[in-house]
């Protein structure tokens, strides 16, 4: 950090809390973990599945289920990235219990998914829709799935400590406001969460490109930072390789109308949503940090790929800042929508669960600020629905690293 | 009066928390609310966007944030709009960021 920057203002950050009287209220996982939303999620291996799990769900209420446009035609790391999203989504601590469904040829074998679950505990069941048609994988489908639904409806809250919550960050649809006082007041609640032994991810990788200094400073060890250094130039070589200008694409047509006019200002503004804290490792995309803190995991901008890799780690709410406004969802995590642009919270008050206007305006503190999201994020925890759920918005998107067959 | 953000002590632009018309003068106060003087804008500048605090030359540095976001495509005077008319990324076009 430079150390003539304003910023260290804003990085006095929050009052410190008293850690051991924080704990959250969550669904209690066979594995230790513990669930902010309690869903039972019917998991498509492939594309092939996806229509099939629709209306599944749509029998029952109460089940989940996800976009899937991958899973076969697939191969090597690609086809490897595709299976660690599936099973981290299955994973995840929101998650009570899974159904598995296959076409039963694709790429990606049901069995390498429910293998991928076992050691989780949670409820797995698989169908093969080649075994038995349609109509009856529904049917077959929709009974299993009640039964899951009634057993998950029975798990209640319990007291767990906040180290078992992991939030990603996110921001998207951003302008000017969002480095000025949106990302800096997440930045804030982030380093309290890091603070209280919570974990935190920091994705959107082309958009630490000209502020990877900023974050390579603040590796906990010299290898971390040559790891920031890779994934931003890894990212930059495949833009690149292109052969085009960034321009028009980062920044994009909203961001440089809201005054955000080269890469280099965007991820300056975009890094602050990551505080001050120290970095502990860098994590492929969808890939589950090994320990606590605060990590970069390496997805693209596009906000349902990036939100998809990081609740396939393991997050289970992600607080998404914007200047333009979003709708985005995801199909198991709460996503709070956060904006410090006045007229954006006005358009779009159906949208945005945390308006923070006033402090562009003047009229509140970023440290208030930051204490009202830290409270609008426990409230979440506890199970208050974000704007997005209240829509049933639930966008999923995998990253695809390689080309399809 | 109309406000205009500086984001770091090195920043030679401030962002422009109202939309600001030719002419009108701007407060310059740094995150904290402080007051770091003030400077007259030269064009119109809509909420969000960039004005100049101090002269900078063609292929110089633009700073924001204490860290630089780009380079001058033109020479930029005080109290100007600093948007894509002239201020370039370098790391965002091939063939300057080849250059670097």
């Amino acid at each position: 950090m430079n150390s003539s920057d304003f910023r260290n203002a804003a990085a006095a950050g929050l009052p410190p809390l008293d850690l051991n009287e924080l704990s959250i209220h969550a669904y209690a996982r066979p594995d230790g973990s513990g669930g902010v939303r309690n869903h039972v999620l019917v998991l498509p291996a492939s594309a092939c599945a996806t229509r099939v799990c629709q209306q599944i769900v749509q029998r029952v209420p109460g089940a989940v289920t996800l976009d899937n446009h991958a899973g076969c035609g697939q191969s090597g790391k690609d086809l490897a990235q595709t299976l660690r999203t599936l099973s981290g989504f299955g994973l995840n601590a929101n998650v009570a219990a899974v159904m598995v469904v296959g076409l039963g040829c694709e790429a990606l074998q049901i069995d390498e998914i429910t293998t991928a679950l076992a050691g989780s505990g949670k409820p797995v069941a698989a169908l093969v829709i080649q075994d038995r048609g349609t109509t009856r994988t529904i049917e077959k489908g929709e009974a299993l799935c009640r039964k899951m639904v009634g057993d998950a409806a029975r798990l209640t809250r319990t007291p767990t400590s906040l180290r078992s919550l992991t939030v990603g960050l996110q921001c998207g649809g951003s302008d000017a406001t969002s480095g000025l006082v949106a990302n800096p007041v997440l930045g804030m609640v982030s380093d309290r969460l890091v603070a209280a032994g919570a974990t935190v991810m920091l994705a959107e990788t082309p958009e630490c490109i000209g502020a990877e200094t900023v974050l390579m400073e603040r590796a906990t060890d010299p290898a971390v930072a040559s790891r920031i250094e890779a994934v931003v130039g890894r990212f930059e070589e495949r833009l690149r390789a292109t052969g085009e200008d960034f321009l028009g694409s980062q920044p994009g047509p909203g961001n440089i109308a809201g005054g955000i006019t080269t890469i280099e200002e965007k991820s300056l503004g975009c890094v602050r949503k990551a505080g001050v804290s120290p970095i502990s490792g860098v994590l492929e995309y969808a890939e589950r940090p090994p320990a606590s803190g605060l990590y970069l995991m390496d997805t693209p901008g596009l906000d349902n790929e990036s939100v998809t890799g990081e609740v396939a780690g393991g997050c289970q709410i992600i607080v998404f800042t914007t200047g333009r406004g979003s709708a985005l969802g995801c199909p198991i995590a709460p996503v709070v929508k956060v904006t410090a642009n006045g007229r954006t919270f006005e358009r779009m008050r159906d949208d945005i669960d945390v308006g923070l206007g006033e402090v562009v305006e003047g009229a509140d503190s970023m440290e208030s600020a930051a204490q009202r999201l830290w409270c609008e994020l426990l409230l979440v925890a506890e199970g208050k629905l974000t704007r997005s759920e209240q829509h049933g918005f639930d966008e999923f998107a995998i990253w695809r690293i390689g080309p399809s067959y | 009066m109309a406000r205009a953000v500086v984001m770091g002590r090195t920043d030679n632009v401030a962002t422009v928390l109202a939309d600001v018309a030719l002419g009108q003068e701007v407060e310059v106060v740094d995150e904290t609310g402080r007051s770091r003087g003030g400077v007259q804008a030269i064009d119109d500048i809509p909420f969000g966007h960039k004005i100049a605090l101090r002269h900078v030359d063609e292929d110089r540095q633009v700073v924001k944030y204490g860290h630089t976001i780009g380079t001058a495509t033109a020479v930029i005077r005080v109290g100007q709009h600093v948007d894509t008319h002239n201020l370039g990324s370098v790391r965002g076009r091939v063939e300057r960021a080849s250059q670097r």
